[in-house]
């Protein structure tokens, strides 16, 4: 059986705001990727950026600062 | 063939956007559909494209850029979406049908009420009609940036102004200009900004969109699929998405890209220049021949068009003869501007459009110049 582990996952109004942030973060080396939206936070569709848990002030604070959107942070166990 | 009807869509498109759309089709799959390197990569240039539209128009959120077929979509999502029971509108003389049908429409629904700015025997608006036609429930005036019929330009600036003042929206129609002439939403102050790839964006046919100054509300007039929030019943509020519903063409989206490259890379004041020429040395031509009659203003800033009548002569019939005899293609008739045509008293005769593109010749031209004059002695 896979090991679940703790991880952040970033979720967005559109799919226009994930493109934002993942080219925003590229840009700016932050870490994450681009991964479907986990059913532990809405069982609907979409993407939504996967990082580390300890990641989460660093990528919010630059995404505050460059003006990103984004709907809810989650640190889930997947 | 000697292709001079770039106003209808530009024939000749450079070989990146061809190339960009083979790739696409090659490679990309459904924008806003998954998170697989193919979806991925669809959606990656379609957000790349916003974001180069919004540089382009001065449109101050990427996310505001919203993709449609072509400007008439733009146009009836914007007009049917914006207004309520009881608002009133401004349009012009000048306007194409993608603009008028969506207001006559919503004027025969009783909906909104409308006025029209006139234009005069040479096509020029009547700038202070803009503002003395504003009541109390005004909510826009919409306007073409150019009349696709006689070339002449409308000041943006002017109108926008007169708009801010009053508080109300102003809504362009940018299908012969986008592309073609340096647009600013800010400095031109306008709200809603409706274009299409495939004439001066020498981008494919199929793609176009509008772009939306923040805090505009255009309510959705087709709801659907949106990659997003799938258990909502309601179409996702945020723009893009909120007017987007459905697969983009993401193909036609990547040969846009291309074409908004190409279009920096040579600069859009480089085109106009050459496109400007193109059509002075037309018109030089052609206007001191006896028996023609050339239409619009010339004294103004215009578009490479030039718009023309042999005698009283059937526009179709000399189009037909320009294109059978000398391989040039223009196109006569009534070019979906009614009200135009009556302000310049061609209803009945219609009128032959000379357009021209980055890609056409000075040599082109001269031949052009030399079918008229022939078709004029005749």
């Amino acid at each position: 059986m896979r090991q679940k582990k703790s991880t952040l996952i970033i979720t967005f109004a559109t799919t226009t705001q994930a493109m934002a942030v993942e080219k925003f973060c590229q840009d700016h080396e932050l870490p994450g990727r681009i991964i479907p939206v986990p059913r532990e936070i809405t069982a609907g569709c979409g993407l939504s950026w996967k990082a580390a848990p300890e990641d989460r002030e660093r990528l919010a604070d630059a995404l505050r600062d460059g003006g990103l959107g984004w709907e809810e942070m989650h640190i889930i166990e997947i | 063939m000697i292709y001079l009807d770039n106003a209808a869509t530009t024939l000749q498109k450079p070989q990146c956007v061809i190339d960009a759309v083979v790739r696409a089709m090659n490679s990309m799959g459904n924008a806003s559909r998954g998170a697989h390197s193919s979806s991925l990569s669809a959606s990656r240039v379609v957000y790349d494209t916003r974001c180069k539209i919004a540089k382009l128009f001065g449109c101050s959120r990427a996310d505001h850029v919203v993709f449609t077929c072509n400007s008439t979509e733009a146009l009836n999502i914007a007009l049917g979406g914006l207004f309520v029971s009881g608002d009133h509108v401004i349009t012009t003389d000048l306007e194409h049908n993608s603009v008028l049908r969506p207001l006559y429409r919503l004027e025969k629904e009783g909906i909104i009420s409308l006025n029209f700015v006139p234009a005069d025997v040479k096509g020029r608006p009547d700038y202070s009609a803009f503002e003395t036609l504003i009541r109390r429930n005004t909510k826009a005036i919409v306007c073409t940036h150019a009349s696709n019929l006689t070339g002449n330009m409308i000041d943006l600036e002017r109108v926008g102004r007169i708009a801010r003042d009053h508080g109300i929206l102003l809504v362009v129609d940018a299908s012969q200009t986008a592309g073609a002439v340096p647009i600013d939403m800010e400095r031109m102050n306008i709200d809603v900004l409706c274009f299409t790839g495939h004439k001066g964006l020498m981008a494919p046919q199929g793609t176009g969109g509008l772009c939306i100054r923040e805090g505009v509300e255009i309510r959705p007039f087709k709801v659907g699929g949106s990659g997003v929030h799938s258990y909502d019943k309601e179409q996702p509020s945020a723009y893009p998405t909120r007017l987007e519903a459905g697969t983009l063409n993401s193909h036609g989206i990547a040969g846009l890209s291309a074409a908004l490259d190409y279009l920096n890379e040579v600069g859009i004041e480089t085109i106009r220049s050459k496109e400007t020429m193109l059509m002075q040395r037309f018109y030089e031509g052609v206007s001191r021949l006896d028996g023609i009659t050339v239409y619009g203003d010339f004294d103004f800033e215009r578009t490479a068009v030039v718009t023309l009548n042999i005698g009283d002569e059937d526009s179709a019939i000399i189009s037909d003869v320009l294109y059978e005899d000398y391989g040039i293609a223009t196109r006569p008739g009534a070019h979906c501007a009614p009200r135009m045509h009556e302000a310049l008293g061609t209803t009945e005769q219609g009128a032959v459009r000379f357009s021209f593109s980055w890609f056409n010749t000075e040599e082109e031209v001269d031949e052009a110049i030399r079918a008229v004059a022939e078709l004029a002695e005749s």
